[in-house]
């Protein structure tokens, strides 16, 4: 019987609006069906958590839990606490569990952050991507700059001791100054963790269209690398440390979580497109609400697909994964000539018996990864 | 009265006769019409371009190989003839195939589309034709379209081979008309073979053919004596003795005989497996009591334009050499050698008559066998003469001797163009800044001319002829032929990846224009190299000099944002595909390069040539 932490990741597969960039499994309408509407969702949730009880056979508690999306907080703080209860009925949470709720500044409340921190949720981290107007209508978030500083200090005021902001930087438009102030006001407001992502253009989305007709010029890597160390030693200053290569915390609030996906930890993923990882194998729910919701309505298995992952695929992941965070991996069984050749050049160095990426070696870890690995 | 048997044919009722005509003219339209008439193919048999045998062929419209049928044919005056057409190949690169399919006859149809008059391969062939003393039959074809101009080009083949205009037939192939006329005049003014029977055997091979059912298939023109089968043969160049296992003629699918006399074409099998022990040109006679003296005009065919074919799949190689193996049975000019290249890997440097000659056998070697390939950029051979006095022959830009050169040898053409008189200014342009010397020019009619240049050959085999169509709206036709070699001011640019030679991308170019080849091949490379984790120079030099740089900059970021529980088994999946193509890019010194870049830079040569 595995002893890894179990976690449980839930997806909220609705916003109100959708982003240029996104290209997450998520939905505009409130209507998508029976079981699959905003209104109807928590409880089709609820049923894959009751099935998930009969798929884990130990008895390990809930470490975590994760609810992202899209827009957790459309469904209103009662469902999200109805949800994290079904958790605890069924899996018994642990005591001292994290718990945290993906929001968007613009669907919260004082009242309804009171309520989910009554309710049991720890941790809010909020998608914050850039605190300058410019950048926000080219990603075409509807929230205003202030509006996401205020949600931040209504979170600490309900009593949240984590709270976290996401940011998009290297987006068209945006200066170094621009990202600086960015930085800057979210660490002043008093997060206490930090995710930054270099803008991607995913394929299929608005955002891709306008760069293809010339109408935004593509992300640069170049810019997007100096970028994140602006990013870095800001926080670092700020004495939020790095943790994962997108992530920066003070120390003791990392998102445990997280840390899990990077760590070979066990979770399960609910909701529709989630994913789920249990002792090397790993699967993912059917993609749209609907026929999730369907799935799951007539006493079926909600997935789409799974694999087992093999022997050397499992060394690859541990590598590409562990490699992401401040403890590294392990020396041994680590080609030497590589290992030299990376110290060599910067991008790693030794921490007791693991090696860890340089802040060089962060911009480089898919590069890092490959020469690692066979 | 039975139409005349092969082996026991009258030489005074033979005409032996070919077309010469420019691609597209319509020649074997022409030869699909005196096949019907004759009624050697019945109108149910017939279908399009019946003697093109290679898909090649006929998808381009042209003939490779050339083709002899005989024809029985009773002509307006009640007597049996037969009529044999040799058909010929119609391009530049095959210019030698060409004068032996004409040393075997006694006339030549010189046909003319009607709306476009004469191209310069056809004159340069007609040129051969009358040094062979061969009687000329001019014909306008295609006068049953609206553009045709019959009375303007029936005066410019008048002027060219000074008869009458009312000499010119006029026909259209694809109608019929006047195909008839054509015939009578075949039999009319054509002269019979002369020979004497009682001679040494000897026969002019103007073909061979590997079938790999029968092996090879020769097709001959016996001059003197007569052929029997079952006699064995000798090869006069090689002295190589064959047993004769079939004779026969074709009609148009072969037929044996008992053999051959003074005057007939046919085709002989001996049973061997390479065409290079039937060589075109050659002469064929008895083991026994056999000639002395051959016939004139063999020569050994001579590559002239060398390219590296590199399978494109690394693991295709063996593939590639068995196939060479197997087109080399049917293409006596084609030579090659095993190269190796750090860009490429392992290929062969390949040896051509020309560049549809390279086309022609890339084309098979992907169609027939089933080959992706990427060929090296074509050059010409090189005599380069060392300070010390040595020579070297370059057949490859990476052979060029690095240390002092005395003086280097590039072959050179003279070449004959003809284009509207519009166009004479464009085209001299052209020419002189390819580095030719006018050797002369003539007017053919009011509106049409004749420039005759002497070419460094190199220059043609880049994209001459592309500019040239493009620069006259394709009115211009070009024909060369070698004509020895001359000294030139030559350089060899090499292009450096990090300081690491990238020996794909050496070239011999002249020195003007070294400089701009250095800055092209940089500039492209620039885009096409993945930025590495180190800053990568890319020169071009001459020797140590450098005369072009760019710089890839050292990527700074190569990793994925985020990665959470769902990216997990794609983030795998990608770093799993990246390391199998990883696998296959080619490391010049520390720099990895995808085979793309290298196949995207050769393959784009000369578009950026032509942006010049």
């Amino acid at each position: 019987m595995s002893r890894r932490p179990l976690g449980f990741y839930v997806h909220v597969p609705f916003c109100a609006t959708r982003c240029g960039y996104c290209d997450f499994n998520t939905y505009t309408a409130e209507e998508l069906g029976a079981g699959a509407s905003r209104s109807t969702y928590a409880d089709t949730v609820i049923s894959e958590i009751r099935w998930a009880r009969s798929q884990v056979r130990d008895d390990r508690p809930v470490s975590t839990v994760f609810v992202g999306g899209g827009t957790p907080t459309l469904l209103g703080a009662g469902d999200l606490v109805r949800i994290l209860d079904a958790i605890d009925a069924e899996f018994g949470l642990e005591p001292g569990a994290e718990v945290t709720t993906e929001a968007n500044p613009d669907s919260v409340s004082p009242a309804m952050l009171q309520e989910l921190r009554d309710g049991g949720f720890t941790r809010v981290s909020f998608g914050v991507q850039s605190l300058a107007r410019h950048v926000l209508e080219v990603l075409e978030r509807t929230h205003t700059p202030g509006r996401a500083l205020e949600a931040i200090a209504e979170a600490r005021a309900a009593g949240f001791a984590h709270v976290s902001a996401d940011l998009i930087y290297a987006t068209p438009g945006e200066s170094d100054e621009d990202l600086a102030a960015s930085v800057a006001a979210v660490l002043d407001a008093g997060v206490d963790h930090l995710s930054a992502y270099s803008l991607i253009v995913e394929d299929g989305t608005r955002l891709a269209a306008r760069v293809r007709r010339g109408e935004l010029p593509a992300p640069d890597d170049d810019v997007a690398a100096d970028r994140y160390r602006i990013i870095d030693a800001m926080a670092s200053a700020a004495g939020l440390e790095w943790y994962e290569v997108s992530n920066w915390a003070r120390p003791g609030s990392e998102c445990r979580h997280n840390l899990g996906y990077w760590s070979d930890a066990d979770w399960w993923g609910a909701g529709p497109g989630a994913h789920g990882h249990l002792d090397g194998r790993r699967w993912w729910n059917l993609k749209h609400p609907a026929a999730y919701a369907r799935a799951l309505a007539e006493g079926q298995s909600p997935l789409a697909g799974e694999e087992s992952v093999d022997d050397a695929g499992r060394a690859l992941e541990q590598v590409m994964l562990g490699v992401r965070i401040r403890a590294g991996i392990p020396r041994a069984g680590l080609p030497d000539d590589a290992v030299a050749e990376l110290a060599g050049e910067g991008l790693i160095e030794a921490s007791g018996d693991r090696i860890v990426l340089t802040s060089s070696g962060r911009l480089l870890a898919d590069a890092v990864v490959r020469r690692l690995t066979p | 009265m039975p139409a005349p048997q092969p082996g026991r044919t009258d030489p005074a009722v033979i005409r032996n006769f070919c077309i010469i005509a420019h691609i597209d003219h319509g020649k074997s339209t022409l030869a699909d019409r005196m096949l019907q008439i004759t009624g050697v193919v019945d109108d149910r048999q017939m279908r399009a371009q019946y003697l093109d045998r290679m898909d090649i062929e006929r998808e381009r419209g042209i003939t490779i190989k050339s083709q002899a049928v005989r024809l029985p044919y009773r002509a307006q005056d009640g007597h049996d003839y037969v009529l044999n057409l040799i058909d010929t190949p119609g391009h530049v690169d095959f210019t030698y195939e060409v004068s032996r399919s004409l040393a075997a006859c006694e006339g030549a149809v010189l046909l003319v589309d009607a709306a476009q008059g004469i191209e310069a391969q056809t004159l340069a062939n007609l040129y051969l034709a009358l040094e062979n003393d061969l009687q000329i039959i001019p014909v306008l074809n295609k006068i049953d379209l609206p553009a045709a101009q019959p009375e303007k080009y029936a005066a410019e083949l008048a002027h060219i081979i000074g008869c009458s205009p009312d000499d010119v037939l006029k026909v259209s192939a694809k109608t019929g008309e006047g195909v008839a006329d054509l015939l009578e005049e075949v039999v009319r003014t054509i002269p019979a073979p002369i020979g004497d029977p009682d001679a040494p055997v000897r026969a002019l091979i103007f073909d061979s053919v590997y079938d790999t059912y029968r092996g090879v298939v020769t097709y001959v023109r016996v001059i003197d004596g007569h052929v029997s089968t079952r006699e064995r043969i000798q090869m006069m160049s090689t002295r190589a003795i064959h047993d004769l296992l079939e004779i026969g003629v074709i009609s148009p699918e072969p037929v044996p005989s008992q053999g051959l006399g003074v005057g007939e074409v046919g085709y002989l099998i001996t049973g061997v497996k390479d065409v290079r022990q039937s060589r075109v040109g050659d002469t064929v006679t008895l083991a026994n009591k056999g000639a002395t003296e051959a016939l004139g005009g063999y020569r050994d065919p001579k590559p002239m334009v060398f390219s590296g074919l590199y399978p494109i799949d690394g693991s295709d190689y063996p593939a590639l050499r068995d196939a060479l193996d197997k087109l080399k049975l049917n293409d006596a000019a084609l030579v090659y050698e095993p190269e190796t290249s750090v860009a490429l890997g392992f290929g062969f440097r390949c040896g051509f008559l020309g560049l549809l000659h390279l086309e022609i056998v890339r084309e098979r070697l992907e169609r027939e066998f089933n080959l992706d390939l990427i060929s090296t950029a074509p050059n010409v051979v090189y005599r380069v003469i060392k300070d010390d006095g040595s020579e070297v022959t370059v057949t490859n830009p990476s052979e060029f001797p690095s240390g002092k050169v005395a003086e280097v040898y590039e072959p050179v053409v003279r070449s004959t163009i003809l284009a509207p008189s519009d166009f004479v200014g464009t085209i001299m342009e052209l020419c002189q800044a390819r580095r030719g010397v006018l050797l002369g020019m003539d007017y053919l009619s009011q509106d049409r001319v004749e420039l005759r240049y002497t070419l460094p050959l190199a220059e043609i085999v880049f994209d001459f002829f592309d500019q040239l169509k493009s620069r006259t709206k394709g009115y211009a036709s070009l024909d060369y032929e070698p004509s020895g070699e001359q000294s030139a001011d030559l350089v060899k640019v090499d292009i450096l990846l990090h300081g690491d030679t990238v020996d794909a991308f050496s070239a011999i170019v002249h020195k003007d224009k070294a400089y701009a080849y250095g800055v092209a091949m940089t500039a492209k490379l620039r885009e096409l190299i993945p930025r590495q984790q180190f800053e990568v120079p890319i020169q071009a030099a001459i020797g140590s000099r450098v005369i072009a740089r760019e710089t890839v900059r050292a990527i700074r970021k190569d990793v994925l944002a985020k990665c959470y529980g769902g990216d997990i088994t794609r983030k795998r999946k990608l770093l799993e595909k990246q390391k199998e193509g990883k696998k296959r890019m080619k490391m010049v010194g520390r720099v990895e390069v995808p085979q793309e870049a290298f196949i995207a830079a050769l393959s784009t040569g000369e578009e950026t040539a032509a942006k010049k």
